[in-house]
């Protein structure tokens, strides 16, 4: 029973990061009809922020503080930069733009490794990160729960911006319907380029986030962007409830098959699932007809 | 000859709750030419999106004996009931002989698909001399006119071998001589098929409806020869409003209606 | 008629060239070892023929190749490994004591193995196919899932350590169907084959883009919804391009094997299986040659480039991608007409057609109020 709880803790927190990369993915994939495979740099590049910070002021409990902030700015300022330099030229070209941002990624992971070299650096977790808290009479490392609080606090920050500011209401229209939008007054241009800031710029956090349980090397993006494409697609694209259920399904699903199975039967087990779940509600768990975004 | 028709009872369909078509009956005999109008949100599309296995719908729709609620669209189109789109929906990168081809071809053998094309087939050259577009058969279908275009879709429909045409808006955004045109070859093809038009023009109508069916909210609200609907007070209430003269008076709400 | 006529004239001698180049010029040109590389690149090029009918004219962006490309490869890397062991022999790289898995034993007869390796990739790629393509799952959906069928595979190799030699795959192979692999002779004999299999699949993606049934791809992808109103099942029209890439894919991968010596999950995870599409991205994906050029010239290009600069030929190809992909749809061979701004040869790109269209968006026709039901089933990408 322990055992099936310290799994449910590594899927919580594995499912947090797979959220805080999914959120930036289905929200640009909603309104814009981009897939980004870059994302996943722009989740490298949060990492070696953390990495960066740690190396230039050397204690490492501020740092992880400091890169927070710096790392959603990175991330955000990179998608911005692709947004306006390529994928704006690409919206209704979806397949277009996976491949298109794929050729970015390869360029952004050689940058990595040139800058930084190809074996890991080490971004050391911050005092008050390295202990346990007992949750249910079975340690929970507070690193993990560090990036369980961080995801749910992103939902939450976001689900309120979406709901309550004119920027969220924004959004929502453009998602809903951008020609309806734009008669409206509303700037869709602006409006995408700040989406892709503010996505980018969780999968920057989701980058500090993983250094707390997974190594930081220019691969690293590349491992998590199949998972949370799939998270999107299960979720339903543009839907942040779909996805939140659907990272945390996957992250849990996941350890747990990793329990039974091996790491790697889980990732074809979760691949079945996902194709299963699909035969069902082809259009993930809530479609785009849904009215509400949140 | 046998007489085909459409057959709907008690058709409904709704969405989240909202109901779009609540029990619509109606009968379309082959050689009449059916108009179905009503104002937006009327259901009228809703109707030919649930026959054609868009929308799922309860109730009844059988043609030729077949149940067609239930089925896919696939198998609806095999069955004999074949529709156009508001927005005309050919294939732009394929020839005008190609579309008709693909459109021909639904019942052909597995294996005679992986040969080339060779001869064109009686049915696409009939219907190329039907729909007067003989001339462009080499041409790509996105390169024709608007009004060329929508003739392509009846084409394509009639080398289909659907017996039941839906027809949606067919002439929207034509000119008067090919909406003449387009009336002409609606004439022709009723003859043999049982064809619904969904239309907007009163014009149009006016001119070439044998029987015309009105829809407001989902149920039936008259049906008879144009004057007879025309003559309906309630159908001249939900068009322009008490006091006005019925769908086909002339001034300028008249376009109104669309 | 005539136009017909001087049609499949040109045809004809196109395959010409193509036969006195690849059986003629190149084995008197080029030496043992760029002959040998020229054959691997013959065989990357088998998948980029299968993607350039799947993608091209079907517009299926099938990101997930390596899978086949590497179910056909294990197969036959388990069948050389056999009969270099003989009869009832084990390699040399499994643990003593456990004993052969059965789904080796499959492979060891000459005959099943090459059966395998069309039959294995064409029922799976059949399964998943008609799995995703009947419930319409399409577009993004369709490439997302085929990319992380081909992370997952590779995945479940690494994992396979004892079975099919973990992340060092399977090498050292000493025969290919009794003929020794350190004879010159027979090193040449496999590129003629190469050589020959590639041709053939060019001949049959012709046949298949100029019969009914490729007329039909192609309405299919332009317009999906609107096929079935005609009375076909664009699952079926779909599948069968489907399947027909991955088989190719799969001898591609079968005969990558005895030609490169060595098959690993790093041949067959998400990064080769989008390496494949380069190629027919800059060839130009809807045409029929462009997809086999495109494909030799970057793997010429790759190979020449990684001698010297590794790094530098990562760069070019993520540029490639991005140029090619976002400036030029059509790729190289549009290059030309784009200049001269002839209209019929952007007509081919198929880069505005209704299967890229953005989610949500009704695939059938425009909005309205009354329509807003019809998205619910053909809005979904």
């Amino acid at each position: 029973m322990d055992a099936v709880l310290g799994q449910l803790y590594a899927g919580l927190s594995l499912g947090s990061v797979l959220l805080l990369i999914a959120l930036g993915l289905t929200l640009t994939f909603g309104q814009m009809g981009v897939i980004n495979m870059a994302h996943g740099e722009f989740l490298m590049a949060g990492a070696y922020t953390a990495f960066v910070v740690q190396q230039v002021i050397g204690g490492a409990g501020s740092a992880m503080l400091i890169a927070l902030p710096l790392a959603f700015l990175v991330g955000g300022l990179l998608g911005v930069l692709l947004e306006t330099t390529l994928i704006s030229r690409l919206y209704h070209r979806p397949l277009d733009t996976l491949l298109v941002t794929w050729g970015v990624s390869l360029m952004l992971q050689q940058l990595a490794r040139d800058v930084f070299g190809a074996p890991a650096v080490e971004v050391r977790a911050p005092e008050w990160l390295r202990g346990n808290i007992e949750v249910l009479g079975v340690p929970f490392t507070t690193g993990r729960l560090f990036i369980v609080v961080l995801a749910v606090g992103a939902v939450a920050v976001l689900s309120a911006v979406l709901r309550f500011t004119s920027l969220g209401r924004r959004i929502r229209a453009v998602v809903q319907s951008r020609g309806l939008a734009e008669t409206s007054g509303i700037n869709s241009r602006r409006t995408d380029r700040v989406t892709f800031f503010v996505g980018s710029g969780l999968a920057g956090i989701a980058g500090v986030a993983l250094t707390l349980i997974a190594s930081t090397q220019p691969y690293m993006g590349q491992t998590y962007i199949v998972d949370a494409f799939l998270v999107v697609v299960a979720g339903g694209i543009g839907q942040v409830r779909g996805a939140v259920l659907a990272a945390f399904g996957l992250g849990v699903l996941q350890a747990l098959f990793a329990y039974s199975q091996s790491v790697s039967t889980a990732k074809v087990l979760l691949l079945v699932c996902v194709i299963a779940f699909l035969q069902l509600r082809p259009q993930g768990l809530f479609s785009v007809r849904t009215r509400s975004l949140v | 000859m046998r007489e085909d028709y459409l057959e709907i009872r008690g058709l409904r369909v709704s969405f989240d709750g909202f109901v779009a078509v609540d029990g619509v009956d109606l009968t379309v005999l082959q050689g009449d030419l059916r108009f179905l109008i009503g104002p937006n949100g009327a259901g009228k599309t809703t109707l030919v999106d649930a026959v054609t296995g868009l929308a799922p719908a309860t109730g009844s729709a059988t043609f030729d004996g077949i149940q067609l609620l239930g089925k896919k669209e696939h198998q609806i189109a095999r069955a004999g009931v074949g529709r156009t789109f508001q927005t005309a929906s050919v294939f732009d990168q394929l020839t005008v002989l190609q579309n008709l081809d693909i459109a021909a071809g639904a019942r052909r053998r597995r294996r005679s698909l992986l040969r080339a094309r060779g001869a064109v087939p009686g049915s696409v050259q009939l219907a190329m001399e039907t729909t007067g577009l003989t001339g462009l058969q080499d041409r790509p279908a996105g390169e024709l006119a608007h009004g060329q275009k929508q003739w392509l879709e009846i084409g394509m429909l009639l080398v289909q071998n659907a017996t039941v045409l839906f027809l949606d808006e067919p002439v929207a955004g034509m000119s008067a001589e090919e909406r003449r045109q387009t009336g002409e070859l609606l004439r022709r093809v009723r003859r043999d098929h049982v064809v619904v038009v969904v239309e907007h023009d009163m014009e149009f109508l006016r001119a070439y409806a044998d029987s015309v069916t009105v829809l407001a909210a989902g149920t039936v609200l008259a049906e008879g020869t144009y004057a007879q609907v025309q003559a309906d007070p309630r159908v001249q209430e939900i068009y322009l409003g008490p006091g006005s003269q019925g769908p086909g008076s002339q001034g300028p709400r008249h376009q109104a209606v669309r | 008629m005539t136009r017909r006529w001087a049609g499949s004239a040109s045809v004809l001698s196109g395959y010409l060239v193509a036969a006195v180049i690849l059986f003629g010029a190149a084995p008197v040109l080029l030496s043992d070892f760029r002959l040998r590389l020229l054959a691997q690149f013959l065989c990357v090029a088998m998948v980029a023929v299968g993607i350039g009918l799947a993608w091209g004219s079907g517009g299926m962006l099938t990101l997930g190749q390596g899978l086949f490309f590497g179910l056909g490869a294990y197969i036959m890397a388990i069948h050389l490994q056999l009969s270099d062991a003989g009869p009832a022999g084990r390699p040399a790289f499994m643990v003593t004591g456990s004993g052969l898995p059965w789904w080796w034993e499959l492979f060891r007869n000459p005959v099943t193995a090459v059966l395998g390796i069309i039959a294995v990739p064409a029922l799976l790629a059949l399964l998943l196919g008609l799995g995703v393509f009947r419930r319409r799952v399409k577009g993004a959906y369709f490439a997302i899932l085929s990319q992380a069928s081909a992370a997952a595979f590779a995945l479940l190799l690494i994992s396979q350590q004892n079975t099919v030699g973990g992340s060092n795959g399977l090498s050292n192979f000493r025969q290919f169907f009794g003929f020794a692999l350190s004879d010159p002779v027979n090193r040449r004999m496999l590129y003629f084959i190469a050589a020959g299999v590639l041709i053939a699949m060019v001949a049959a993606v012709h046949q298949l883009r100029r019969s009914r049934y490729g007329e039909l791809l192609t309405a299919v992808r332009d317009g999906e919804e609107r096929v079935r109103f005609l009375g076909y099942d664009p699952a079926l029209v779909k599948v069968l391009a489907y399947v027909v890439a991955a088989v190719f894919a799969a001898v591609g991968g079968a005969l990558f094997v005895p030609i490169v010596g060595i098959i690993s999950p790093s041949n067959v995870g998400v990064v080769p299986s989008i390496g494949f599409l380069i190629g027919v991205a800059v060839g130009g994906r809807a045409t029929l040659l462009g997809p086999v050029l495109g494909s030799l010239a970057v793997s010429y290009a790759g190979s020449t480039l990684s001698e010297n600069v590794e790094s530098l030929w990562i760069y070019l190809q993520g540029l490639l991608f991005v140029l090619v992909v976002a400036f030029l749809p059509g790729g190289i061979g549009s290059l030309g007409a784009a200049l001269r701004g002839r209209r019929r040869a952007v007509g081919d790109v198929p880069g505005r057609s209704a299967g890229h269209g953005p989610p949500g968006r009704p695939l059938v026709d425009g909005g309205g109020p009354e329509r807003a039901p019809a998205g619910a089933r053909s809005g979904g990408v």
